[in-house]
């Protein structure tokens, strides 16, 4: 089973080989999703990461089906 | 509550009287509204165009949030956001908030918080192509 992932923005630009799905076996947290997709450990600070299209923080819990995003703070309006 | 995302360019007057149009008549005594509109310049440097990118789904949801905020905090009649996506040129319309109410107060607070709120949680990123060809992203918003 898997996890989708997405990355926006300059995040996007920086991961071309960021993955678009984990697999969800041994993913607890947002953290684990983003270490598994890109191959680097810890979410950077500046980071901001959203599961099911909330915002949620990376020691938050993810579970099989969800879809995790990663993006920079926003800069709408 | 109404909420657009417009890939190209849009009128805030059209967009506005729409929304007018659509609630009760009578029953509004107040309109507030606020336009943002792209700049030609930023932080400095000259701006020659600007790239919208969002993350579809989650912004429509944010936005959705936001002004059931504004209608449990202020009574209001209703809301509107919206919102440009895509390529924009400067003196484009970025964004247009408006808040029916009854009495005054309430569109004016309301309308604020729509924008304030907007700018710090609606997944929006900007991405400027300067005069000199050099294009970076927009890191803050001001």
């Amino acid at each position: 089973m898997a996890i989708k992932v997405k990355f926006f923005a300059s995040l996007r630009e920086q991961q071309p080989e960021g993955l678009s799905q984990v697999e969800a076996e041994g993913v607890k947290t947002v953290s684990d999703v983003w270490e598994r997709a890109t191959a680097t450990t810890l979410v950077p600070a500046q980071v901001l990461c959203a599961v099911n299209l909330e915002h949620r923080e990376p020691h938050e819990a993810v579970s099989d089906g969800d879809e995790v995003a990663f993006f920079p703070p926003v800069t709408g309006g | 509550m109404a909420i657009h995302l417009h890939p190209v360019p849009f009128d805030p007057a059209v967009e506005l009287a729409r929304f007018e149009a659509s609630l009760p008549r009578g029953s509004v005594g107040a309109t507030a509204s606020f336009v943002g509109t792209m700049r030609n310049h930023n932080e400095g440097d000259a701006v020659a165009a600007m790239t919208l990118e969002h993350y579809p789904g989650m912004t429509e949801k944010q936005l959705e949030a936001i002004i059931q905020e504004a209608r449990e905090q202020w009574d209001i009649i209703d809301a509107l956001i919206v919102h440009r996506t895509g390529d924009i040129l400067p003196g484009n319309p970025i964004v247009l908030t408006a808040v029916c109410s009854a009495h005054r107060a309430a569109a004016f607070d309301a309308c604020r918080f729509l924008m304030e709120a907007l700018k710090s949680r609606a997944t929006f990123w900007k991405k400027e192509t300067l005069s000199s060809g050099d294009t970076r992203w927009v890191t803050k918003n001001t």
